[in-house]
């Protein structure tokens, strides 16, 4: 009985297919495993791994996409939360990345220092600047998008285009290394787990509290539902609807950190690179309509590991990294599909045929 | 009368001190030299910028344009017209993509200014005069041709080898990848697995990471097609708990020999490093003086590249029949490299 309410919950909740998606791409392991005589759950074991530099840490593939799915994640958090209030997209998110990292790279290196083991200043200062500075694109997004009314798309392709270019002018054109073990944490390890895995949770369970203890998370579908009755009705529609932005452009500060610090150095041309693509079709993948309004938090992260999961499985398999977009085209057509509003409508019908006759035969 | 002898005297000292002016005008004309530049995204490519910049100077008898093209390649095909229209002496072109070349390298050819085409090529004309660039292949066969000679050297008698290649179809990528896999074939070797790291450390960090599960404990040489792969390779190695470098159980092998990665060499970290020369310049130099000597220059012209590692690493080997010199890294060649 018990079992039945639980199930229950979890269709009733819309976690049902991404939780499905991710799990049916991670089987895909267990058949390559058996396939190749390995133990069936390769892909699945975790084991302590003496490492070089960072003591006994967790290691296994299950690790890796929790860990390399790290930005994606935390872009996802903001993305959802911009889709909903806004009912259109934050492009400019993985430029906007490599933009935090350089302003933070050049902040800890100073300016025109190409590579340095040493820190011009201290460590929070960097991190938190360039936080900063996604929270300052973010603002600029939204006054756009809210203040200004233009289109989400178009008023995120101005960043899209131009912050990766911002960022290469700060580092004055290189790719500006800062060797140095402390700035080096954020991409490695805090204990046996790879930091990336803590400071997602930690947004997400700061998110999470934020949406469910404060009146914020329903503030924000409402005015994705219907701006002007949320208006009417007393919320400030345009200044929810910045706020969102300018959440989605710290989450992007700092998912941009994290690439960074992975590499201890500020790529601008490569950190982020078609990563909003990512988070986009994360909320995608979340059973999350990009027509705003209701939306799914856990729903849009379980995306995001998803297709981490598909990369990580690509890798695992062999799969030259060449012709991977091939199939990961394939994976997320056929996740999309079963997700579409045809193909649930045809399989709830189906569902109450059954019944129906199941119900008569009784 | 008197005024005319005057008007006659000044106008005969004018012209004399044009032709004077004009005659030591030509004893320093400079030559016009116009590079039309990628753009700026790597070391390598400011290294070959300021190198440019430094031979061409006018100190060294040169006026130079250049145009930073800022990966446009439009914009690239328009500084080589505005050459052109400045009635330039030499054209140098890094061009941004192979194709698309020869309507312009005509209208250069009908002005009569001879093209210089350096590092990328051009596949959809010859109306240059010379390329100068870099072997990718040999840079591959090098890679290689040492690892033989350094594995019979450190008795090592199985080669099982991961590549973490650049990006795919870059012209680097595939001489590197054809190159190593060559010597790999003739000496029946194992090449376990190619993934592409794009050239980048993060790609090159992910790629290794999943290489250490996959491969756990079955590897013994790492070829990693750039230095910022390599940054990538090491981090994932470390995490896995892989020792690899002249004292570990991995050779890795790195291209490319820009500052940072000699410092690794240094550092014993990355085995051995093989050069991309980014320093065109001196080269082009060279084709340039050829053709104002009225002499026919070479149409491709290899750039001589360096093959560098620590005093254990340094062992004889040969390419085609051609011995090869490998340098030392030191303090001192880590600060002059670019």
């Amino acid at each position: 009985m018990t079992e039945k309410s639980f199930w229950k919950r979890v269709t009733g909740s819309g976690l049902l297919l991404p939780v499905m998606s991710l799990l049916l791409v991670m089987a895909v392991n267990i058949v390559f495993d058996i396939l190749s005589g390995n133990n069936p759950f390769n892909f699945f074991m975790i084991t302590l791994q003496q490492t070089t530099s960072n003591g006994s840490v967790l290691y296994g593939r299950i690790i890796d996409v929790l860990n390399r799915g790290s930005e994606a994640a935390i872009l996802a958090i903001g993305m959802t939360l911009v889709v909903s209030s806004s009912a259109g997209t934050d492009i400019s998110v993985g430029s906007v990345m490599s933009l935090c990292a350089s302003f933070c790279c050049m902040l800890l290196a100073g300016y025109g220092v190409s590579s340095t083991n040493e820190l011009a200043v201290p460590l929070v200062v960097g991190v938190l600047g360039g936080i900063l500075m996604g929270s300052v694109c973010g603002a600029f997004n939204g006054t756009l998008v809210a203040y200004f009314r233009i289109q989400p798309m178009v008023a995120t392709l101005i960043l899209y285009s131009a912050a990766r270019a911002v960022g290469l002018l700060l580092c004055n054109d290189l790719i500006v290394y800062v060797r140095n073990s402390s700035y080096a944490f954020f991409g490695s390890f805090l204990g046996p787990v790879p930091t990336p895995i803590v400071i997602t949770a930690v947004c997400v369970a700061v998110i999470t509290i934020l949406l469910k203890k404060s009146a914020l998370g329903m503030y924000i579908q409402s005015v994705g539902i219907n701006a002007k009755a949320s208006r009417i009705s007393g919320l400030n529609s345009r200044r929810i609807m910045f706020l969102t932005y300018v959440l989605c452009g710290t989450f992007a500060g700092i998912a941009g950190i994290v690439a960074s610090s992975r590499i201890t150095s500020a790529d601008s041309n490569n950190i982020g690179l078609y990563l909003e693509m990512d988070a986009i079709l994360a909320v995608a993948l979340g059973g999350n309509s990009l027509g705003g309004g209701r939306f799914n938090l856990a729903g849009s992260i379980i995306g995001a590991y998803t297709i981490q999961a598909i990369t990580t499985t690509l890798y695992a398999l062999g799969v030259s990294t060449t012709q991977a977009p091939v199939f990961k085209a394939i994976i997320v057509i056929l996740i999309v599909a079963v997700q579409s509003e045809p193909v649930r409508a045809y399989m709830k019908k189906r569902r109450l045929a059954r019944a129906a006759r199941e119900g008569g035969a009784v | 009368m008197r005024k005319s002898v005057f008007g006659a005297c000044v106008t005969v000292s004018m012209i004399a001190g044009l032709a004077v002016g004009a005659m030591t005008a030509s004893a320093d004309e400079l030559i016009n030299v116009g590079f039309a530049q990628v753009g700026h995204e790597s070391d390598w490519r400011t290294a070959s910028t300021k190198s440019c910049q430094d031979v061409f100077s006018e100190a060294n008898g040169y006026n130079l344009s250049f145009v930073d093209c800022d990966n446009d390649e439009a914009a690239q095909k328009e500084a080589v017209r505005s050459f052109i229209e400045q009635e330039v002496d030499y054209i140098i072109i890094d061009p941004i993509i192979a194709t698309g070349w020869d309507t312009v390298l005509t209208e250069c050819e009908e002005a009569g200014i001879p093209v210089i085409v350096i590092d990328r090529t051009i596949d959809d004309s010859d109306k240059y005069v010379s390329w100068v660039g870099s072997n990718f292949k040999t840079e591959g066969l090098a890679a290689g041709e040492w690892l033989k000679a350094y594995a019979e050297k450190k008795g090592i008698e199985e080669i099982n080898a991961l590549v973490i290649s650049g990006s795919t179809g870059a012209s680097a990528q595939i001489g590197r990848s054809d190159g190593f896999a060559e010597v790999a074939e003739a000496n029946g070797w194992n090449i376990l697995d190619e993934q592409t790291g794009d050239f980048t450390e993060a790609g090159g960090q992910e790629v290794m990471e999943s290489y250490c599960k996959s491969y756990e404990g079955k590897f013994n040489v790492v070829v990693c097609q750039n230095d910022n792969e390599a940054f990538g390779a090491m981090t994932a190695m470390d995490n896995a708990g892989v020792s690899y470098g002249p004292n570990g159980d991995v050779i890795l092998i790195s291209f490319d020999a820009c500052t940072a990665g000699l410092e690794d060499v240094k550092a014993e970290k990355i085995t051995a490093d093989f050069e991309c020369n980014p320093l065109a310049a001196p080269f082009v130099e060279e084709v340039i003086q050829q053709l104002e000597a009225g002499e026919e220059p070479e149409k491709e012209v290899y750039m001589v590249e360096h093959w560098y590692g620590l005093e254990d690493a340094i062992v004889d080997f040969e390419i085609d029949g051609e011995a090869q010199e490998m340098t030392v890294v030191t303090d001192e060649v880590i600060e002059a490299q670019y």
